[in-house]
């Protein structure tokens, strides 16, 4: 029991640790590469959130992957690049323009068309039928019937 | 008549996206590394850390590379199918025994059975960054020539061997 309990506290004592991240960079730059990287990239575990937002151990594990070679002198499509080649587009999330994202970029440009094409049409439709002719026969039965109305 | 069609179709495509939609697995991201030469390592193996394992060592043999740790819950509902496998002899099993305390990880072989021909040790998790791994479990399918032909995400089921592993491993097994 003993034994677990400090299992147990070695294991809480890892995650308070994990909340605090320390990193010393050699020039702004290369700080301002590590923040624009971390906040480009997806964290695999929980998909909505970039690594550097992610508490998850995998995302601490990429953040160190790219602060490493970030002081290796690697640039920044260097570790997209490494990054990619492991997980693929879906890490990325800036993701290419390349035949398989095409739907995800050309997509809203195509739905606002087809809005705008519906608004256009839609709206054509309504002037015209507002614009309907009544003939005179008809006329004179309107206004017949109206006086009607207003003698009962 | 084009009033009652467009409704109908706008209906269709959506209902068709939505069917789509429904039998997407979003948590399974297809891996890059299909069809590429297996990520190199040198890791101290679980059981004899002097000793070192790389995937050269296994050049000419289809193996299994299954990412598991005493911590990982779905790992433990995998075990036994791994055990079954592991029975079969169909191929060589290693295992990436990720993140874990090496004492956890030989106390979970010792009471839950070790299916693995060897485990290695990953304990600051960099292999499995080199492999593309985001969940335990995780297991790959590597050929002869050291090609991962295929990767299965989250626990493997007794259907997943029968209809995926055992064919897939057969059919590895008859390439030169």
């Amino acid at each position: 029991m003993k034994h677990l309990s400090i299992v147990f506290l070695l294991i809480l004592s890892g995650i308070a640790c994990a909340g605090v991240e320390y990193r010393e960079f050699a020039n702004p730059e290369q700080q301002a590469a590590y923040e624009n990287l971390t906040s480009e990239l997806r964290c695999l575990v929980c998909q909505n959130q970039t690594i550097a937002d992610s508490n998850a151990e995998l995302a601490a594990d990429l953040r160190r992957q790219v602060y490493e070679m970030l002081q290796q002198g690697k640039s920044k499509q260097d570790i997209a690049q490494f990054m990619t080649d492991r997980y693929g587009d879906f890490v990325l999330y800036n993701p290419p323009f390349k035949l398989k994202t095409g739907l995800l970029w050309i997509g809203p440009v195509v739905f606002l068309l087809i809005g705008l094409i519906a608004v256009f049409l839609f709206t054509r439709r309504k002037r015209s039928a507002a614009t309907v002719e009544i003939s005179a026969e008809k006329q004179q039965k309107i206004r017949s019937l109206l006086e009607e109305g207003d003698q009962s | 008549m084009l009033k009652y069609i467009l409704p109908l179709l706008l209906f269709i495509v959506l209902a068709v996206f939505l069917a789509l939609g429904l039998n997407l697995h979003p948590s399974e991201i297809p891996s890059p590394l299909i069809n590429k030469a297996v990520p190199a390592f040198s890791a101290p193996k679980l059981q004899a850390p002097a000793e070192k394992l790389s995937p050269t060592d296994l050049k000419g043999k289809v193996w299994l590379f299954n990412v598991w740790a005493s911590w990982c819950a779905s790992c433990r509902s995998e075990h036994p199918v791994l055990n079954q496998l592991a029975q079969t002899k169909a191929a060589i099993i290693v295992g990436l025994n990720y993140k874990d305390e090496p004492e956890a990880a030989l106390g979970w072989l010792a009471q839950l059975g070790n299916p693995y021909d060897v485990s290695i040790m990953d304990q600051d998790g960099r292999i499995g960054i080199d492999w593309g791994v985001y969940g335990v479990p995780e297991t790959f399918v590597i050929d002869k020539q050291g090609v991962i032909r295929y990767k299965h995400t989250g626990p493997v089921t007794p259907e997943d061997v029968q209809q995926t592993f055992l064919p897939l491993i057969a059919k590895l097994q008859a390439e030169n």
